[in-house]
């Protein structure tokens, strides 16, 4: 069954700000998810609270705008739920790496087949300009008026040493680039992490188009070899004057699911409900 | 003599890490239940691993037990402090088992008789001094004119994965103890054990919960552990393999509630559990299930709080939290199971109203309901239903809206995979597709819808139904785990010629208002029992009524009420 680009529009117009990258991300997941053929039934987007989690509302598929900082307990919930569905969570830095820090941390490790596009601007936008954990050091905001005295976290080694098997940075004015990154990533079994400079155009005065133009470099076109794990934390450190973009990381590892004897056959949702046998486990209480 | 038959309060006290919980739980009280007596086990317990004071105490009767009581009757002490802490609650003529070569005994009481066995050298000839409990059981039995046949069954039955050795040596230490008591004590006692007829099984409030979870269609669990909810996911974990089950212990209750969300999206009956510090964390999930219209089965087992509070002990602290928590206003069924059958057959009924209504339902316990255990009738299975709610039906791209407004409230849901239903579920507030929308009529209508259901709800739930007698003298009101502790004041009341009723809620949210406000119209006195400092249902009850409810009956020391103490208040009042 073929998906079409028109098909996965929907009536819901953009609500966001003129030249904001999430335009261009909500373009290449549509495009992503146009090449990827999967069901539109069968897909599912889950977001948090912020302009980026604003985007399911604009795709003709299943999607969930949960809480903010909750994307990833939700979208694992719907993935062990229902296995054989495509659960694609998308959300910004503030969602990801702030308040649904410790969810990050953990999904790492676990390896559920999710895809988890991370719409980064190192900027809080719905809430007016604040310093997010992205922010570089000094960043000035209304929070933090003289300047962020964090350095910023790194969301790319943390995923490489927690166990992450797919890692890859993408920006959001390279369609094309980040096209393939979604495509491979959600193809990918396990949990895979693009985060996604996306130049937030209203807030971040320094992070504009013109700066990730001028810093950022293909891993692809560098000779980089994504199975090489050494490699990869160390394109991860880069930053200053080269950022790598790209995919940095990729590894085969059992899934969670995987482990799960008792969804390989048939995903929970699936299973009869109605008369469940419990004869057993009463008879032990006698 | 003529001897007191099946009517006992027995109780081993000892050192956390002893083992005497297990001991007394598997050996002496499944030995009882499976000499067709009625049996109800409760232990109270220090938050450490090992050392602390640990008890268990094991009502044992002929006909029904609904609670522990205050006296003891046989007191197994295990060291010094067993015994100053408790020998002054042992009856007349009541025993105390221990062991002179480890317990120095200065303070004696008179009318009471000691019975020195050496516990632990018993104990090492028969395999180990760790059965040294089982020494002591079996020297109980011989008190109380009995006979091994059972306990060694149970030891079999208990102990088989261990192997011979465990078995023999205990079946060994069971039958030293029996025949230490006979030949040095004979056999005065005032008790006798004989057996009943009583077909039982025996589970705690929180296994029954857990089964009833399974029974009800429950398929995936979500939590974090908490003192006293970790029960729950911990019975639920049995069944992983044997009825493909998921438990998903997960990195904080944020993670728990928001995960059981997802699954119960995905169309997978899905439940959490935690106590009320995890439910703080959790009360964001709670609006999320509210206002994207997702079912969710919640157990809160409550503990003394506030912050860390007495993590190991119980209370009814958290009413008013469960029926405010999260943001604004929302609808939530909140309900407290009165005992092990409730416990059962409400989390069945919590799954079926959670999806009928597609709104969060929580189960309010505590420690004493969830962690004591007692003999019931086998759960009559035939009686469950499995009721999923209403579905969309061959919905249409483009003309389905997920949040229809209806005047019941309810709108047919889809669940992904489901062709057509492809649609929005939004935390902010939404219009029928589920799109984020914040105009005032908008608001209004899906405000009022979801208040819609409330209503119906309430004329669905059955409501409260006073037991006893119409002309009594005191009526008491109460909730939750309560029942049985009230139950037994009742008899005690009774024996005193004092005639009592009992009005007993159970669906605290939404609150049958006008039912209650008639019994209390129509009492002659009426009192409130509730564990906690407030009367948090009485000022519930006079909220929704306009009656106040003057005598109330507090407790708030972090332990279930005795039903001496409800007995003995209520008799200051009538």
């Amino acid at each position: 069954m073929s998906v079409k680009m028109s098909d996965l529009t929907s009536k819901e117009l953009p609500t966001w700000c003129g030249g904001c990258g999430d335009f261009n991300i909500l373009f290449t997941m549509k495009a992503a998810l146009e090449e990827l053929g999967i069901p539109r039934k069968d897909t599912v987007l889950v977001s948090g609270i912020g302009c980026g989690s604003k985007l399911p509302h604009f795709v003709k598929t299943y999607g969930f705008e949960g809480l903010h900082g909750r994307i990833l307990p939700v979208a694992t919930g719907i993935k062990l739920g229902n296995n054989k569905l495509t659960v694609i969570g998308v959300g910004g830095d503030g969602d990801a790496y702030g308040i649904g820090g410790n969810h990050y941390f953990h999904i790492l490790r676990r390896n559920v087949d999710l895809t988890y596009v991370v719409q980064n601007n190192a900027v809080y936008g719905l809430t007016k300009g604040q310093t997010s954990p992205t922010s570089e050091q000094g960043f000035r905001s209304p929070s933090t008026p003289s300047g962020v005295l964090e350095e910023p976290v790194n969301p790319i080694s943390s995923a490489i040493i927690n166990g992450a098997t797919y890692v890859a940075r993408g920006f959001a004015y390279d369609v094309h680039h980040l096209k393939k990154l979604i495509i491979d990533g959600i193809r990918h079994k396990g949990f895979s992490i693009i985060d996604v400079f996306q130049p937030c155009v209203t807030y971040n005065k320094i992070n504009t188009i013109q700066w990730y133009k001028d810093h950022i470099y293909k891993l692809e076109e560098s000779g980089h070899d994504p199975n090489d794990r050494k490699k990869a934390l160390e394109k991860a450190e880069e930053w200053n004057s080269k950022i790598p973009i790209g995919l940095f990381y990729k590894t085969k590892k059992p899934t969670y699911e995987d482990g799960l004897s008792q969804v390989v056959r048939e995903p929970l949702a699936k299973q009869d409900i109605s008369n469940v046998d419990i004869s057993k486990i009463l008879e032990k209480l006698r | 003599m003529k001897k007191i038959l099946n009517d006992l309060s027995w109780k081993v006290a000892g050192r956390a890490g002893d083992g005497i919980l297990n001991a007394g739980l598997i050996m002496f009280a499944k030995t009882c239940v499976r000499k067709g007596l009625h049996v109800f086990a409760t232990a109270e317990y220090p938050s450490l691993i090992r050392g602390g004071h640990n008890h268990l105490d094991v009502r044992v009767r002929d006909d029904d037990v609904y609670a522990h009581t205050k006296h003891i009757d046989i007191l197994v002490a295990l060291n010094n402090e067993s015994v100053t802490k408790h020998q002054d609650k042992v009856t007349e003529g009541g025993a105390i088992i221990y062991d002179g070569k480890t317990i120095q005994l200065d303070d004696l009481k008179k009318n009471v008789n000691y019975y020195d066995i050496p516990l632990e050298k018993i104990a090492e000839k028969s395999g180990g001094k760790i059965m040294k409990n089982t020494v002591a059981i079996g020297a109980t039995f011989a008190l109380l004119d009995s006979d091994l046949k059972e306990l060694n069954k149970v030891i079999k039955d208990t102990f088989a994965r261990k192997g011979e050795k465990v078995v023999d040596g205990n079946i060994n230490a069971a039958k030293a103890g029996f025949d230490y008591l006979r030949e040095n004590f004979g056999n005065e006692f005032k008790m006798k054990l004989e057996n009943g007829k009583a077909e039982s099984i025996f589970l705690s409030g929180h296994e029954a919960v857990a089964i009833g979870a399974l029974k009800g269609g429950c398929k995936f669990f979500a939590g974090y552990p908490m003192t006293p909810a970790t029960s729950v996911m911990h019975n639920l974990a049995k069944f992983e393999k044997t009825h493909n089950f998921v438990v998903k212990h997960t990195e904080d209750e944020l993670a728990a509630i928001n995960m059981a969300i997802g699954a119960n999206y995905a169309g997978v009956r899905s439940m959490t559990a935690t106590s009320g510090g995890g439910f703080c964390l959790m009360s964001e999930g709670l609006g999320l299930a509210i206002v994207t219209e997702t079912p969710l089965v919640a157990v809160e087992s409550q503990r003394p709080g506030p912050g860390t509070g007495m993590a190991t002990h119980s209370g009814q602290g958290d009413l008013r939290f469960m029926l405010h928590a999260s943001t604004d206003e929302g609808p939530r069924i909140v309900i407290a199971p009165k005992d092990v059958d409730d416990c059962f057959f409400r989390t069945i009924d919590a799954f079926n109203i959670a999806e009928k209504y597609q709104t969060p339902v929580i189960i309010l316990t505590d420690k004493f309901l969830g962690e004591s255990y007692i003999t019931t009738s086998e759960f009559d299975t035939k009686k469950v239903k499995i009721d999923r709610g209403e579905f969309a039906k061959n919905p249409k791209e483009g003309e389905f809206n997920r949040y229809q407004i209806t005047e019941s409230g309810v709108s047919p849901r889809s669940v992904p995979s489901q062709e057509g239903g492809m649609h929005v579920a939004s935390s902010y507030e939404h219009d029928e597709h589920g799109f984020e929308r914040e105009e005032e009529d908008n608001r209004i209508a899906m405000h009022d819808k979801r208040f819609r259901k409330f209503e119906n709800m309430k004329k669905e739930l059955p409501p409260p139904k006073l037991e006893g007698s119409k002309d009594a003298d005191v009526t008491i009101i109460a909730w939750g785990s309560t029942y049985g502790c009230v139950k037994e004041a009742e008899r005690l009341l009774s024996k005193d010629g004092i005639k009592s009723n009992h009005l007993h809620i159970v669906f605290a949210s939404p609150l049958h208002d006008k039912e209650i406000a008639e019994v209390i119209k129509s009492a002659k006195n009426v009192v409130i029992v509730e564990n906690n400092k407030t009367g948090q249902l009485a000022g519930i009850i006079r909220e929704q009524t306009g009656l106040e409810i003057k005598n109330k009956i507090l407790k708030y020391d972090g332990r279930a009420f005795f039903p001496e103490e409800i007995y003995e208040k209520i008799k200051g009042i009538v």
